[in-house]
């Protein structure tokens, strides 16, 4: 019987040696794996200022918000009537252009210029572009059309074009981030 | 004949270093190395110590906000410290409004795309510490790394601020070519004992906001931990790492030990 | 290897037969490392460097790899680049500080395991091909160290890179243009920055290659040990699998918490403050020294201060320099003795521990001092007795020496120690 418990004691320390062997490795993978991830510089770096006091209605820019492109458009009163009139519900990504906009500025149309399929940056924004079949953003690598409020009507992307947080710091300028 | 080579190879590199050896020995015996006047003079750092020192200091963010100000009101007009952006200054105890604050208070150079120019803005806290454009003679070093790149860096800064003296009468007695040239200053802790910064720090030249006196020594200990700290921000995150793993190392390797018994315990060896 | 005891592979699992069949690796790993692979049992723990070398290289891939994840080799940045990984990167700091002292734990342990091989006479026949790899191997790591100090691009990295490449302009009529070729230029720029990345990220995979020639080399004829006697029979050796796998298993814990410290408490404690002042073509720093490991060779580099007839010192101390690492190839052939171990031969010994140990302590010691008396008179001696040790002294001693009376077998030996104990109290 003494000599079991002590066959078991041996088993056991050998069975613990090997555990923590695997917890240090383990411990040895995590910084190894994070180390990938974004670093303090680019998190930090990760507001942007757009002065808007030069988009005319009916125009639109492009700004750089972490390393992406926003398109920061002035909807003319077509263009929001248009995206009001359609049933928010019925669409594949269901959002109304009031949701997508701040109150009081609903012809500031701020969205990322990223398509939601994979990442190309749709067409629309630049002074005559194609502006697809909704008269918004059309993304001409599969083929997604965007209509005035920047939803996706048509081809493969699966959402609405991303609304980054924002805010108005003032009339003129627009703080991404 | 293998032997024979390997001798003859050995004494062919023997000889011709007791050749060096002996002419060598020969200079040294009849014309000994001249003192100079850095060989006798140049002095090692004071002892000094900070509250970062030995494996269980950490920064005292008091003392290195202390420091910054000194830094930001004295050594900011001449000395860059390129390597450290704003926003680290959260990391020694400022705010985030107090960030934003400091980094407006320097002009920072951007390159304007629509007009190819470069141009001044004020500073957020993205945005590293600004070069310094440097009029006078010679290069006045980054600050960044500066106690990485010196040998003992804190106490050689700290030092090296509060060494200003006159030359000493023995130096220039023993070595009167060695009298420090006009626009250089004499300082025993630096290397060639002269050096083209004048004492930079003068009795409450700074109003520390904390109430500490600033007294020149203060100033200097202050300014040497916070560039203690430029040098390595991360140096308390690396030593509360270091504990905890050495603990669990210790504790995995006598496993390990008491392992390898049992399983060696019926085998001599 | 195989003792006709070493026990043969039989896949317990039906997979592991199916595996067996299609692609022996648990073959291979039960024959190398595992039950099948019979060891000395005698083996002392100057025996657990080996594989604690190859821990260090696959230590120093790892790290290494992240390193270049985000470093650029580009004079303008390269500096700026690494301070960047060690200050905002996640655990930047950790993986620069893992890589530069792991490249010094790496040559510590190698030392050893070099110094392991000059005592215990490891090079001799069979093993002079496992003796020419790990020269080889040692070569690449004193190449791919050199490349990678150069990486950061600091005032020391830069010095480096001039005075080393400049060491080739020493050889008479190719040596100039074999510099500006070395370099792609004048003198360090970001040509030689770019091609010693380049290297850098290679040799690492070479010296894998060689290692895994030296793992092989070695199986064929099995370990060495401690009495240099050879195994004969069963009851020498003991199974690679469980015995030094727990053995090398707890090393590693010794070695780990050593290097830890190092990398937590003294990260920059064998680096040399200079390389952390960007490079500066224009201005030398006053005490240029390689990285610790390469003192020694150093030190004989800078011994040979004198034109010994039509060679001059500056090609003299170069080839001194190779000499000295070069002769380590020859070592097999220059000592003839038929023992291995010192253990048994009394002359050799007293060589070993009078005169190589010291001349080799007094050699890293002014490699890295300054260029000046009396180091240098003191590193001429020491390397005088460098090269009358290889060359001059091990031929003679191994022919002249009475050696002490071999134990008859591992087992003899390992038994005849515990008897030696149990009649200690009696007498």
């Amino acid at each position: 019987m003494a000599e079991e418990d002590g066959v078991r004691r041996r088993d056991f320390i050998n069975v613990a040696a090997v555990s923590a062997a695997g917890v240090a490795g383990i411990g040895v993978v995590i910084p190894l794996v994070s180390q990938m991830s974004a670093s303090a510089d680019v998190l930090a770096a990760s507001t942007t200022e757009v002065d808007i006091s030069s988009v005319q209605t009916g125009q639109a820019i492009k700004a750089i918000f972490r390393k992406q492109p926003v398109f920061i458009r002035n909807l003319t009163q077509r263009e929001i009537d248009a995206a009001n009139a359609v049933d928010a519900g019925s669409l594949r990504d269901p959002q109304t252009l009031e949701e997508r906009t701040k109150e009081g500025k609903t012809n500031w149309l701020i969205t990322m210029g990223v398509c939601t399929h994979l990442g190309c940056v749709p067409l629309g924004a630049g002074e005559g572009e194609p502006r697809g079949e909704f008269g918004g953003y059309f993304c001409p690598c599969h083929g997604s059309h965007y209509d005035t409020a920047a939803r996706i009507r048509k081809g493969p992307a699966p959402l609405n074009l991303q609304v980054p947080d924002y805010e108005f710091t003032s009339d003129t300028v627009v703080t991404i981030g | 004949m293998a032997r024979i080579l390997s001798i003859l190879v050995g004494l062919f590199f023997t000889v011709a270093l007791a050749w060096s050896l002996g002419l060598g020995f020969y200079t040294w015996a009849t014309e000994p190395a001249q003192p100079t006047a850095e060989h006798e003079f140049h002095e090692h750092p004071k002892h000094v110590s900070f509250a970062s020192d030995g494996p269980f200091g950490t920064f005292d963010k008091q003392q290195l906000q202390r420091g910054f100000q000194v830094y930001q009101q004295v050594c900011a007009a001449c000395h860059a410290l390129k390597h450290v952006a704003f926003r680290d200054l959260e990391k020694i105890g400022y705010n985030e409004p107090e960030v934003k604050a400091i980094a407006a208070q320097f002009q920072i150079p951007k390159y304007d795309e629509m007009t190819g120019m470069v141009e001044t803005v004020e500073g957020t806290p993205t945005d590293y510490f600004p070069p310094v454009m440097y009029a006078g003679q010679g290069s006045p070093p980054d600050l960044s790394l500066i106690t990485k790149a010196r040998h003992d860096g804190g106490p050689y800064v700290y030092s090296l601020l509060t060494g200003y003296q006159d030359q000493p009468a023995e130096l220039l007695e023993h070595f009167p070519d060695a009298k420090t040239p006009d626009g250089l200053y004499y300082n025993p802790y630096f290397p060639n004992l002269n050096l083209a910064m004048p004492a930079p720090l003068m009795e409450d030249m700074v109003t520390y906001s904390d109430g500490t006196p600033a007294t020149v020594d203060q100033m200097a200990k202050d300014v040497s931990a916070f560039l203690i700290w430029t040098a390595e921000p991360t140096m308390d995150k690396r030593k509360q790492t270091g504990w905890p793993i050495l603990g669990f190392l210790l504790f995995a390797t006598i496993l390990g030990y008491m392992s390898y018994r049992n399983i060696w315990a019926n085998k001599k060896h | 290897m195989s003792f006709p005891w070493a026990k043969q592979y039989t896949p317990s699992h039906p997979f592991m037969k199916w595996m067996d069949e299609r692609l022996p690796v648990p073959r291979l790993v039960y024959n190398a490392v595992g039950g099948g692979y019979e060891v000395p049992r005698n083996l002392n723990y100057f025996w657990n460097f080996g594989f604690l070398a190859g821990l260090c290289l696959v230590l120093q891939i790892v790290t290494g790899i992240v390193m270049a994840m985000h470093y650029a080799a580009n004079t303008e940045v390269a500096f700026d680049t690494i301070e960047h990984t060690v200050r905002d990167v996640n655990w930047g700091w950790l993986m620069r500080y893992a890589h530069a002292n792991g490249a010094s734990a790496f040559f510590v342990v190698i030392y050893v395991h070099i110094f392991r091989g000059f005592y215990f006479g490891s090079y001799k026949a069979p093993r002079e091909m496992v003796w020419l790899l790990g020269v080889v191997i040692f070569l690449l790591m004193m190449a791919t160290a050199f490349m990678g100090y150069v990486l950061p691009w600091g005032q020391m990295s830069f010095w480096g890179a001039k005075v080393i490449t400049g060491l080739f302009s020493a050889i008479p009529l190719v040596g100039e243009p074999l510099q500006q070729w070395l370099l792609g230029g004048f003198a360090p720029d970001n040509a030689a920055l770019n091609r010693f990345f380049s290297l850098h990220y290679l040799l690492p995979f070479v010296i894998v290659g060689v290692v895994i020639l030296h793992i092989w080399a070695l199986h064929i004829p099995g370990s060495s040990n401690p009495t240099g006697v050879e195994v004969k029979s069963e009851s020498d050796t003991v199974p690679f699998y469980p015995y030094y796998v727990a053995k090398d298993g707890w090393a590693i814990g010794v070695f780990a918490i050593l290097y830890c410290a190092m990398v937590f408490f003294a990260p920059n404690y064998l680096g040399h403050p200079d390389n952390y002042i960007p490079a500066n073509p224009m201005s030398t720093p006053a005490h240029i020294v390689p990285e610790w490991y390469f003192w020694p060779f150093y030190a004989i580099l800078r011994a040979f201060t004198q034109d010994f007839f039509f060679i001059p010192a500056k090609l003299m101390g170069v080839l001194a320099m190779f000499g000295a690492i070069l002769v380590w190839f020859f070592l097999p052939w220059l000592d003839k003795s038929p023992i291995r171990s010192s253990s048994y031969r009394p002359l050799y010994k007293k060589f070993f521990w009078f005169g190589l140990i010291p001349t080799m302590a007094v050699l890293f010691y002014c490699g890295g001092a300054a260029a000046e008396e009396p180091y240098v008179m003191i590193s001429q001696i020491a390397a005088l007795y460098y090269f009358a040790h290889f060359l001059i002294i091990l031929p003679i001693v191994s022919a002249i020496e009475k050696p002490k009376p071999l134990p008859f077998s591992i087992t003899e030996a390992v038994l005849g120690k515990d008897e030696d104990a149990k009649l200690e109290p009696s007498a």
